[in-house]
């Protein structure tokens, strides 16, 4: 009996760590954010006071909404261009049998996996020579190299789960394949729709090493350059209080939103290759 | 999934329609697959070609089309001297490349291998029933959700020498006696690095381990308690090797991703030789040093490095990506 209590006790107490270590950074950030002056330097583990000066100085100093504007408006649009150019590649990769279909599905995991520094001189030149450096569209031009391959890759999965018997009744009737995905598949997909959107967006907004290389002004940058970038005038000096506070403003959406689509995140996490 | 069996019996009241039909449907196919195929080609197959061309040029950033192809220049080239003696230079000699190159394995080698071992606990206990299981699954989404940007910024501050709260800890728990500097001593910044990497993407790995967990059928384990089979055994006899499939692929995508690690060494520990990976020096010299060929040497060397290690482990490990062609 003694042993059974140590046992549940000990499996409670992996818990609690779990959660503590995944939490706590988040956490303390929040703490910090709200800390100010000499506040800062004083290590606390709980909310002593409350300041909101940090947060008032990151959105009214500088670029920062600015960069956060950048950030929404080119996620969005990657996205959305995905979405659009997937939805009709995974019908024809997973509903239609083709010679050579298993080595484009191979391919396209192959390009979402790429390492995109191996790409980032070629880009650099052909986005220069598109005249569009230093704007939002060279970030959704090459945010398209990971967001595309994965939407592909994870529709496919799902449009091949899909029973046959639904398009049996189209294909009778004689509707013509672009009909059939629109009018049967469509509406049965607006859950994958949404779960797959969702995680590109939050590898785009995430995306640092393309919007650090093809931005070079303030005003142009998305929201991770600009945190990464904020920095006083030496090593001491760093104005961790406003990271803090900047990182807070970025990160409480994020995880709301996942935490609100929790499950379906999960799956569609899951969905990129567990299926053996 | 075959088309025969789609356009079954039912529209079949002659060959020659069903034919057409299926004809029809590759034919959309093909014209479904065009715009993606295309967009692909620009953004990735098109640079990653030039990218290669120029490794073997000798281009600056502000001479890009001036270029001229110098062969494998870049790579190795060597002069001897009136005394006798060669001197070789390029990549394939440079110590600052091999450097990062062993940084860059060491860091994808020792992260991977904890993360999937952590992995895996967080995945049993999420797999196990207990009240609060949606809360820990939660919780353990936080560090996923987090941009890695705002981690390593978040990390640094608490691994700060002076006002961080991880040396307060430490020293409070008597772990170390006196501050360490974290992210600026040569010692600790590839663990600074691992730490953060670690507690980011461990919660990754547990998700997919827990979908492999799932879909293992409970009652073999009630099979194997009625046999007496100590839980260790079962874990290491039955959970381990139905779980291996689903392992293998978070594996691989843990490790690729990791060779091409970037941002959090950017941002976590700038210009320390002790983390500098791979990916980080072929940036700074393509942009901060104006050495575009010889960045791009690197970066071309870099892909065909995890190019190569791709194929091994997908060849060894035989991992199946493609769930059966149902």
């Amino acid at each position: 009996m003694a042993w059974a209590y140590t046992k549940k006790a000990a499996f409670y107490l992996l818990v609690l760590v779990i959660v503590v270590v995944s939490v706590f950074p988040f956490y303390y950030a929040i703490l910090t954010s709200f800390k100010s002056g000499t506040d800062l330097f004083r290590i606390t583990y709980w909310p002593t006071s409350i300041s909101f000066d940090n947060y008032l100085s990151v959105l009214n100093q500088g670029s920062f909404p600015r960069n956060v504007l950048n950030s929404i408006f080119v996620s969005t649009l990657v996205v959305v261009l995905a979405l659009f150019l997937a939805v009709t590649a995974s019908f024809a990769l997973s509903r239609v049998r083709f010679r050579g279909r298993g080595l484009l599905l191979m391919t396209i995991l192959a390009v979402s996996m790429f390492p995109q520094i191996a790409v980032l001189a070629g880009l650099f030149e052909v986005i220069r020579g598109l005249g569009i450096y230093n704007t939002p569209w060279a970030l959704i031009f090459s945010y398209t190299i990971f967001t595309l391959p994965f939407t592909v890759w994870v529709l496919t999965t799902f449009m091949r789960d899909l029973p046959i018997e639904i398009e049996e009744a189209a294909i009778v009737d004689g509707a013509t394949p672009w009909v059939i995905i629109r009018r049967v598949f469509m509406p049965l997909m607006w859950p994958a729709l949404v779960t797959t959107g969702l995680l590109a967006f939050i590898a785009a907004w995430n995306e640092f090493l393309f919007a650090l290389t093809f931005t070079s002004s303030n005003t142009t940058r998305t929201v991770p350059v600009a945190i990464a970038l904020l920095s006083g005038g030496s090593q001491y000096e760093i104005p961790w209080g406003n990271i803090m506070a900047a990182s807070v403003i970025v990160t409480v959406p994020l995880v709301a939103l996942v935490l609100i689509f929790q499950r379906k995140i999960v799956s569609g996490l899951t969905a990129g290759g567990v299926k053996g | 999934m075959t088309t025969e069996t789609m356009v079954r019996p039912a529209v079949a009241d002659s060959g020659a329609k069903r034919s057409e039909l299926l004809a029809q449907r590759v034919r959309a196919a093909r014209w479904f697959l065009v715009p993606m195929l295309v967009a692909l080609a620009i953004v990735a197959g098109w640079p990653l070609l030039r990218s290669i061309w120029f490794s073997f040029t000798d281009a600056s950033l502000n001479d890009l089309y001036g270029a001229e192809f110098i062969g494998f220049d870049n790579y190795l080239r060597w002069q001897t001297l009136e005394s006798g003696r060669t001197i070789y230079r390029g990549l394939l000699v440079d110590d600052a490349w091999w450097n990062a190159v062993w940084n860059t394995v060491r860091f994808a080698v020792i992260s991977v291998s904890i993360e999937a071992v952590l992995g895996i606990i967080v995945a049993l206990v999420l797999n196990a029933e207990f009240k609060g299981r949606g809360l820990v699954r939660a919780a353990i989404l936080i560090p996923w959700a987090i941009p890695t940007i705002v981690s390593a910024r978040m990390w640094g501050w608490m691994l700060n020498d002076q006002f961080g709260i991880i040396n307060d800890i430490m020293l409070r728990l008597g772990l170390i006696s006196q501050k360490i500097a974290w992210t600026a001593s040569t010692d600790t910044a590839m663990t600074a690095v691992l730490i953060v990497d670690i507690w980011k993407t461990t919660p990754f790995m547990a998700l997919l381990v827990l979908a492999g967990l799932q879909m293992i059928p409970k009652d073999i384990y009630e099979a194997a308690d009625i046999d007496g089979v100590h839980p260790v055994k079962q874990f290491f006899r039955i959970t381990l090797p139905l779980v291996r499939p689903a392992l293998m692929v978070a594996i691989i995508f843990r490790v690729l991703d990791a060779l091409r690690i970037f941002d959090l060494i950017y941002v976590l520990t700038p210009n320390s030789p002790a983390t500098e990976t791979m990916s980080v020096l072929a940036r700074e010299n393509l942009f901060d040093f104006d050495n575009f060929a010889y960045g791009s040497a690197q970066s071309t060397l870099l892909f065909f490095i995890i190019a190569l290690f791709t194929i091994v482990y997908i060849w060894l490990g035989r991992v199946n990506f493609d769930g059966g062609d149902r």
